[in-house]
């Protein structure tokens, strides 16, 4: 595929499977194995146990806020499957099956939503930034870190994430602006789920579509089928191609939906009918991708079977490993500000710590 | 050979020290390659060290900021400019939300080595949002560190140890007085460690406590009045946040006085949070009650009533005969 064919103003959709996983565009089927192909579809699985065992404890009391990504599975996977192994990510707040699939542990993700710190902090060599609660900020970081890779002559490429909601946002005008003025290798991803927490995407803007936004500052920019992991995959790629080539950033709008409430404190039901989302339902991405795999005889459903059970396995003894033992250590909330604590925060310090210890 | 300098001068040839030996650190911001930046802290930065290190770029505070906070998570120490910290505003969510909180958010994962320089203060006959004090506004926030210098000396050894700091600093310029005086400067890198006050003056009678471009005007005061023979003891902050408290404190329980000066609004401003200070460590110590004299609580005047708003040396002179009295 090339991108320049899905020129934004023309308002073209990338496609490679349809809803029904039907090949629409033969020759844009990626070269991947088997091993590739399950190893997608079992990162699919796993996000969306992550996701439900999530919201069961959340209904339970066992966990706090957390934002689901149910839906969004290709729109994350694909595109973080294009990425090589030097290539960083800047994250939203809602791309777990893309921090998954570049390596960070789930423990650290449970550990996030349940409160504590730590799960930010990823295993050395994971080029993965804490989640950006500020909406659009971290798009600025990621034309910075692109633009350093071009002072220093490195040729790593940089991911970020934002949401339909975050393009409203003067950030991501600047972070756009600045990445294509420095012509930093970055790829810019909008998940447009189509709510921005209760707003439609319908008044977030007036434009025809979010890629277009790319037109104005000299750049591509791309509407993909973002429940087509394979549309995501591609597009993906050849934006990394482009930016670690030397030829600049690229905007991709992945076309897609939440299938959930925006975060646990929200009901979706509240701001659109139900039909809206059955239609949606059917172009769930998920079984997409499994009715493509049956097609072609490449999912075995008692492999899935076990997959199912072993994934179902794995993400509760990975809850329950933090559940009650995660607490923050008194000392930790001190002593990440600077270096070396200033006088005032270890006077605080002490002093808490004096209290706690009964003295007077 | 003589290397006497302004405030101005020691700023550039602190760059220009740093960036020689560290070529991690980029220089960018508004109008600071070409044009040297509007008040030529950058001069001649970009003809030595090139348009990959010292750069232009489009007029976006906050991208200027955020991106600096990718730049400094992938390896390099950039130092940005805001052309005034008036300007800042746009930058702030940046600031706050990001540059503030790597560290403490990835658990030291991530941390910015990164300087925001700006130019702060009234008292140039400028336009609307270019005279105001904003050093207080950044000093509630954990995880910064904010920096004034008042001399040349002083800002060009604490401007390299903000670059050399593995925390962001902002380093907040007095550009009343960026070309008020000339000292002689080592030519080469040197470093006044941030976090420390300094007395530029021992005395008996009096604390005072400032910085910035209100310390030369101190000095006029305590000139208008040396014949009334009080001994004054002149601090001056040179780090706003984390405030040096034991200076402050030994001084107060040596003269049982305060006197605060400052440009920025007087309520909540970091005087405020200096006679806190005293209060709290050398409250028996106090013959008189902690003073502040500062700017109004009012929006910076356009040029026809600066002169009313930044504390002069008569009123400075004043607050410290009152304090003598009481």
């Amino acid at each position: 595929m090339d991108l320049k064919n899905y020129n934004p103003l023309d308002n073209k959709v990338y496609q490679v499977l349809n809803p029904k996983g039907e090949v629409m565009l033969k020759d844009d089927i990626p070269s991947l194995d088997e091993e590739q192909l399950l190893y997608l579809y079992k990162m699919m699985l796993y996000t969306r146990t992550i996701d439900d065992k999530a919201l069961s404890y959340q209904r339970q009391g066992r966990m706090l806020t957390y934002a689901p990504n149910t839906g969004q599975e290709a729109a994350q996977i694909g595109s973080a499957f294009a990425m090589e192994k030097n290539d960083w990510l800047v994250p939203a707040f809602r791309e777990l099956g893309a921090w998954l699939v570049r390596g960070v542990p789930l423990k650290n993700i449970y550990l996030y939503w349940y409160g504590n710190e730590w799960g930010s902090h990823h295993p050395e060599g994971v080029k993965v930034l804490p989640i950006s609660v500020p909406i659009a900020s971290q798009m600025q970081h990621a034309t910075g870190i692109g633009m350093a890779n071009n002072i220093k002559g490195e040729d790593s490429v940089v991911v970020t994430y934002v949401g339909d909601g975050g393009t409203s946002h003067g950030d991501f005008h600047e972070a756009l602006n600045f990445a294509q003025v420095f012509n930093a290798p970055v790829v810019f991803i909008i998940q447009n789920n189509q709510y921005a927490i209760s707003t439609s995407r319908k008044i977030q803007t007036m434009s025809e579509n979010l890629a277009l936004k790319a037109v104005a500052y000299g750049m591509t920019g791309i509407v993909v089928d973002g429940n087509d992991i394979f549309a995501m995959y591609n597009a993906t790629k050849k934006a990394i191609e482009k930016a670690r080539s030397g030829n600049g950033p690229t905007l991709i709008e992945a076309y897609t939906y939440r299938l959930g409430a925006h975060t646990t404190s929200d009901d979706p039901t509240k701001y659109r009918n139900n039909e809206e989302v059955e239609e949606w339902r059917v172009k769930d991405p998920v079984i997409r991708f499994r009715n493509y795999l049956l097609d072609n005889n490449i999912l075995d459903t008692d492999w899935e079977e076990k997959t199912k059970s072993e994934l179902e396995k794995e993400v509760m003894e990975t809850f329950e490993s933090i559940e009650d033992k995660s607490d923050t250590e008194i000392e930790d909330i001190f002593k990440y500000h600077y270096e070396e604590m200033t006088p005032q925060l270890k006077e605080q310090y002490e002093e808490y710590l004096a209290f706690l210890q009964g003295g007077n | 050979m003589s290397n006497t300098l302004n405030i101005i001068q020691a700023i550039n040839q602190a760059m220009m020290n740093e960036m020689k030996t560290d070529n991690t650190i980029v220089v960018y911001g508004e109008d600071v390659g070409i044009e040297g930046g509007v008040f030529r802290a950058t001069i001649d930065l970009q003809k030595t060290y090139g348009k990959e290190r010292v750069f232009d770029t489009p007029l976006a505070e906050s991208a200027i900021i955020g991106t600096a906070v990718g730049m400094a998570i992938n390896g390099l120490k950039p130092i940005v400019e805001m052309q005034f910290s008036g300007f800042s505003y746009p930058g702030f969510n940046q600031i706050i939300t990001h540059v503030a909180r790597m560290r403490n958010r990835s658990r030291g994962q991530y941390t910015l080595p990164m300087v925001i320089r700006a130019p702060y203060g009234g008292g140039i006959r400028a336009l609307e949002h270019h005279s105001e004090s904003t050093e207080a506004l950044y000093s509630q926030i954990p995880g910064l560190k904010v920096v004034i210098p008042s001399s040349p000396y002083d800002a060009k050894g604490l401007l390299i140890a903000a670059i050399r700091d593995p925390d962001p600093v902002l380093f907040w310029e007095p550009k009343r007085i960026y070309r008020a005086f000339k000292q002689e400067v080592p030519e080469e890198a040197y470093e006044i460690p941030i976090g420390k006050a300094k007395v530029m003056k021992k005395g008996t009678d009096v604390t005072i406590v400032s910085w910035g471009a209100m310390i030369p005007d101190v000095q006029k005061a305590m000139g208008l009045i040396e014949n009334e023979e009080i001994s004054i003891e002149l601090i001056d902050l040179r780090t706003i946040s984390p405030i040096d408290r034991e200076t402050i404190v030994e001084s107060v329980q040596k003269t049982g006085r305060i006197l605060v000066v400052h440009e920025a609004p007087k309520t909540l401003g970091v005087g405020a949070e200096i006679i806190s200070i005293v209060n709290e460590k050398a409250f028996l110590y106090l013959e008189a009650p902690p003073t502040r004299l500062t700017g109004f609580d009012t929006t910076f005047p356009l040029p026809r009533g600066e002169k009313h708003y930044i504390p002069s040396p008569e009123r400075i002179a004043k607050s410290i005969l009152d304090l003598v009295k009481y």
